[in-house]
């Protein structure tokens, strides 16, 4: 079986599977990484966003043969090394508004949040409704009032 | 192994236990003081502590023109709370050596915020802070009998004073062994945050008296609960005390958890519901596919065990099989329509008064779907004369019970874990990953972690039967003579009972009658008009059993209430008043007619509104609970025709205020969370989100189909108005947040476009706003473009 090989969370990861097997698979079932979570498939529903190379995508729509060895990809379980402490402001931002109900769709919607706010700094300009209203990560438990609140909170803190 | 992952087990193993039992103290000199109850220290070397409440239920009787209907006077929270009595005597809270408590909740956590709450009361009553309790769900435990269902809203009105009293005894033994330790008489003694203190300043803390705290022999222990002007933790906002786990990826739910052995698992489904496997013609070819180590027959389908659920995907689209039609093979909305018209049993007579005239309506709802982020999803190790299951649970015991019966084993082999669940909305009152993972745990002889891919949950999963709403109301002379509403749906599935065997035998006794006689009793404890309307009238027929049902969030409500506010509008129109005031000056309650007032000014009502936009009003009353709400709403056409890729646009609801009264908050940031969710709900089940039924197939497989609320939906103004209550009891806050909201909306879109919608989901006859994804094979492949839609 070919060898896999990119760099999770800051550390160099190999792994024993076939090309066409898609990251979230990678990292759920086979390195045990389940903060990204499976609620489609089809990357519609949004809750594996993580990053690779700093910029958001779906696991679940990539296949794991497509990763270069020099890639990084980062899970809500690596959020926080990407700023050097124990939680990331869009986090903290998220605790502080309480936004979690079942929180199963939560670390894709910090993720998600966190690239949103690079994305329009990139852009030269700060979050505007619009923006919000184009996240695409749904909750089942309606819990969009608190994520506009907290992105907009911690967009303040990054 | 369960520890290890996390996953609850008994609460008390370790330092002492108080199991507390509590019986109301009536002697009759003391006349009824509601905070006196007997507990029981029980004896051993922990302490256990159990409680026996057999409080009297408290009883509505005003004196009101309309006869009172049944949910006012006793409604589903009375016979739900009253069912726990006898066994609420049998949950216990342990005080451990490192000055910690904990209890094993035997209800279900799915992001309600229960076992926020549950902390909250007992750092209460034990003044501890709220940080060292620790809140797990309990395994099924049949003994509990109907004591472990989580539903109809009810957790924090049943457990409320039970917990309470358990954590007082466990403070009033503490206090004991602290008077000996400190040398000094309790009622020198303070307890604060987990530290005893006597008058001199010395102190000694929880975690130091566990032991000795423990008694010998039981001890019968009267306590005394805090009134509710002493409390400081209840009714003060406290922030989830599983948030963190949860942003930072460290909460589990089923799949996450890693069992040994226990590989990824999937099915093939039949491209009908229900429909069943004749053969597998291909299983060599599945076999050898990659990752691939099982397939199994059962009866659902053609299970798939591999090393990842990416190769079970692969294995099921590969997988030729041929199958036995399901029972609703061909049908489609209309003849379902057709036969619900079918059913409809003629309205009963009006009072005579030819001065009178009448105002007829009739709705219809569509199916719509319960389906959570987190899938029907189960961990099952069946071995030959065992079986664990790990799987988020509303009725474990009834779950229990049908796995063994379904296993051949008896209740006693099979250990049924709860798992804490990313969302229910009612699907998790069943069993159906669970069941089905044990029985393909025993077909291959291997441990499976089964997961439903999502085509399977939003199609075959349950959901909402499809129902219609008939009102007929008589007035005359601005006042209401009579009001009927007569409903008639799909059956409405409570064959999980009440969380125990007992009940669930009765629900499913033959030809549905156990069932409609359940769903009849459900109906009439918790439907109610709050109006001063006379004659008033409710009933319910269902029919036609073939259909994967359930109870979704708040049952019955949302249609019933949307259908009958909207009908207050059109009498109001009719009488030339206004709707708020209408309502206000026909409503029965107070409490109604305060949060109603609240929304009113809070919100602007009657502000002027540019064309295409509007108002509504609307509000409910249930699960002792009442709330208002006021929303309005964007009809015009460049908001209407948003385009939106694979998402609806459609009216927007721009803002909503709502006002909640449940009586005494335990967590008012807990309520306000249930809130903001009910309002989606409510705004889902008005514009967007529906099953169409179509040649024997539901067609939405996943959520670009199913338009649940999504931002570029969501509310851009939101404000929820908890009101004071100088209650003593709580009421249920988990659905309290749908119907009324539901209403509003129906009624602001009315009056923004001036014709009254008659059926629900606004969209559902629209031209279908989706392509349909195959039924062969049933699942989607994964696509293989996302590095080309990174932002």
């Amino acid at each position: 079986m070919p060898k896999q090989t990119f760099i999770l969370n800051g550390k160099p990861t190999t792994v024993d599977v076939h090309d066409d097997v898609r990251v979230l698979w990678v990292l759920r079932d086979l390195l045990g990484v389940t903060g990204p979570k499976y609620g489609c498939g089809i990357n519609v529903c949004k809750a594996c966003t993580s990053h690779i190379n700093g910029k958001a995508f779906n696991p679940c729509s990539v296949r794991v043969g497509d990763l270069a060895a020099d890639d990084h990809v980062t899970t809500i379980e690596g959020l926080n090394d990407t700023v050097g402490k124990d939680l990331h402001p869009m986090q903290e931002a998220w605790l502080d508004r309480d936004v979690p109900q079942c929180g199963y769709c939560q670390p894709g919607q910090i993720m998600a949040a966190v690239a949103l706010v690079r994305k329009v700094r990139r852009e030269g300009r700060s979050i505007r409704d619009s923006d919000l209203d184009s996240i695409r990560n749904i909750c089942r438990c309606g819990t969009y009032t608190r994520i506009r609140e907290a992105i907009e909170q911690g967009a303040r803190h990054m | 192994m369960a520890k290890d992952l996390g996953v609850p087990l008994e609460a008390c193993h370790m330092g002492c236990t108080l199991s507390v039992s509590t019986e109301p103290d009536l002697p009759a000199a003391s006349g009824v003081d509601r905070r006196r109850f007997i507990g029981y220290v029980i004896g051993g070397t922990t302490l256990v502590a159990a409680a026996d409440l057999v409080a009297p239920v408290g009883s509505a009787n005003a004196a009101i023109p309309s006869i009172p209907q049944p949910a006012e006077l006793y409604d589903l929270n009375d016979l739900l709370t009253q069912a726990t009595l006898p066994t609420s005597n049998l949950i216990s809270i342990a005080v451990h050596e490192d000055g910690t408590a904990s209890f094993a909740l035997p209800r279900m956590e799915v992001g309600q915020g229960i076992t926020t709450s549950t902390a909250m009361l007992i750092a209460e009553e034990l003044e501890l802070p709220v940080g060292k309790v620790k809140v797990t769900l309990a395994q099924a435990r049949p003994e509990l009998l109907f004591n472990q269902l989580t539903g109809g809203s009810n957790t924090t009105i049943s457990t409320y004073t039970p917990i309470r009293v358990a954590a007082a005894v466990a403070r009033s033994a503490l206090l004991d062994a602290a008077a000996i330790a400190l040398g000094d008489a309790v009622e020198n003694l303070v307890a604060r945050g987990g530290v005893i203190q006597a008058r001199d300043g010395r102190s000694v803390s929880y975690g130091e008296l566990a032991r000795s705290a423990a008694s010998p022999s039981t001890k019968r222990v009267e306590v005394k609960l805090k009134d509710t002007s002493e409390f400081r933790v209840v009714g003060v906002g406290h922030k989830r005390v599983d948030a963190r786990d949860a942003v930072t990826g460290k909460k589990k739910f089923t799949t996450d958890l890693q069992v040994k052995d226990a590989l990824p698992t999937m099915v093939c489904r039949a491209p009908t519901p229900n429909g069943t496997p004749k053969r597998l013609r291909n299983k060599a070819e599945i076999l050898r596919m990659p990752g691939v180590t099982h397939v199994a027959k059962v009866d659902t389908g053609i299970a798939v065990r591999a090393q990842t659920f990416g190769q079970c995907i692969d294995a099921i689209r590969a997988m030729r099989v041929e199958w036995n039609p399901g029972p609703v093979a061909g049908l489609s909305d209309k003849d379902i329509v057709a036969k619900l018209r079918a059913a409809e049993l003629p309205m009963p007579s009006l009072p005579d008064n030819p001065l009178a005239e009448l105002l007829e309506a009739d709705f219809l709802f569509y199916f719509r779907s319960n389906s959570a982020m987190d899938t029907n999803s189960a961990i099952a190790d069946v071995r030959a004369d065992r079986a664990t299951i790990w799987s988020g649970l509303k009725s474990p015991a009834t779950a229990q019970a049908r796995i063994a019966e379904a296993l051949g084993m008896s209740a006693s082999q099979v250990t049924v874990n709860v798992v804490t669940a990313g969302g229910s909305f009612g699907r998790r009152l069943f069993f159906d990953g669970a069941l089905e993972a044990a029985k393909i745990s025993q077909a291959m002889k291997k441990p499976v972690k089964l997961m439903w891919h999502r085509a399977d949950d939003a199609r075959v999963g349950r959901g909402h039967p499809m129902t219609t709403s008939r009102i007929r109301v008589l007035h005359a002379a601005g006042e209401v003579l009579a009001f009927q509403q007569s409903n008639t749906s799909v059956e409405t599935d409570f064959r999980h009972g009440l969380g125990d065997i007992i009940t669930a035998m009765g629900a499913d006794l033959p030809a549905g009658l156990g069932n409609l006689g359940f769903a009849e009793t459900v109906f009439a404890l918790t439907q109610e008009i709050p109006y001063n309307f006379g004659v008033v009238l409710q009933t319910l027929v269902e029919t036609e059993e073939r259909f994967n049902t359930g109870s979704m969030r708040n049952i019955y409500s949302p249609d019933t209430r949307c259908a009958n506010e909207l009908v207050v509008d059109q009498l109001a129109k009719k009488m030339g008043k206004d709707p708020y005031e209408f309502r206000k000056s026909f409503l029965k309650n107070d409490r109604v007619i305060a949060v109603l007032d609240k929304v009113a000014q809070a919100g602007s009502w009657g502000r002027p509104m540019p064309k295409h936009m509007a108002q509504g009003i609307a509000i409910h009353k249930e699960y002792r609970g009442v709330s208002a709400c006021l929303v309005e709403i964007d009809c015009r056409p460049q908001t209407v025709n948003r385009d939106i890729r694979d998402g609806v646009g459609g009216p927007r609801v721009t803002k909503v205020t709502y006002a909640i009264d449940v009586g005494l908050v335990v967590n008012p940031r807990g309520l306000e969370a249930q809130m903001q969710g009910g309002i989606n709900d409510g705004i889902a089940l008005a514009l967007t989100s529906s099953m169409h039924l179509r040649d024997g197939h539901f067609l939405e497989a996943s959520w670009d189909n199913y338009f649940y609320t999504r931002q570029w939906n969501t509310p851009p103004e939101v404000k929820v108005i908890v009101m004071p209550s100088d209650s003593t009891q709580p009421g249920g806050a988990g659905e309290a947040g749908v119907a009324a909201t539901f209403a509003a909306v129906a009624c602001a879109y009315a009056r923004a476009t001036g014709t009254m919608p008659t059926y629900f989901p606004i969209n559902h006859r629209e031209p279908l706003e989706f392509k349909v994804k195959p039924f062969v094979p049933p699942i989607p492949q994964s696509p293989t473009n996302g590095l080309k839609l990174t932002y």
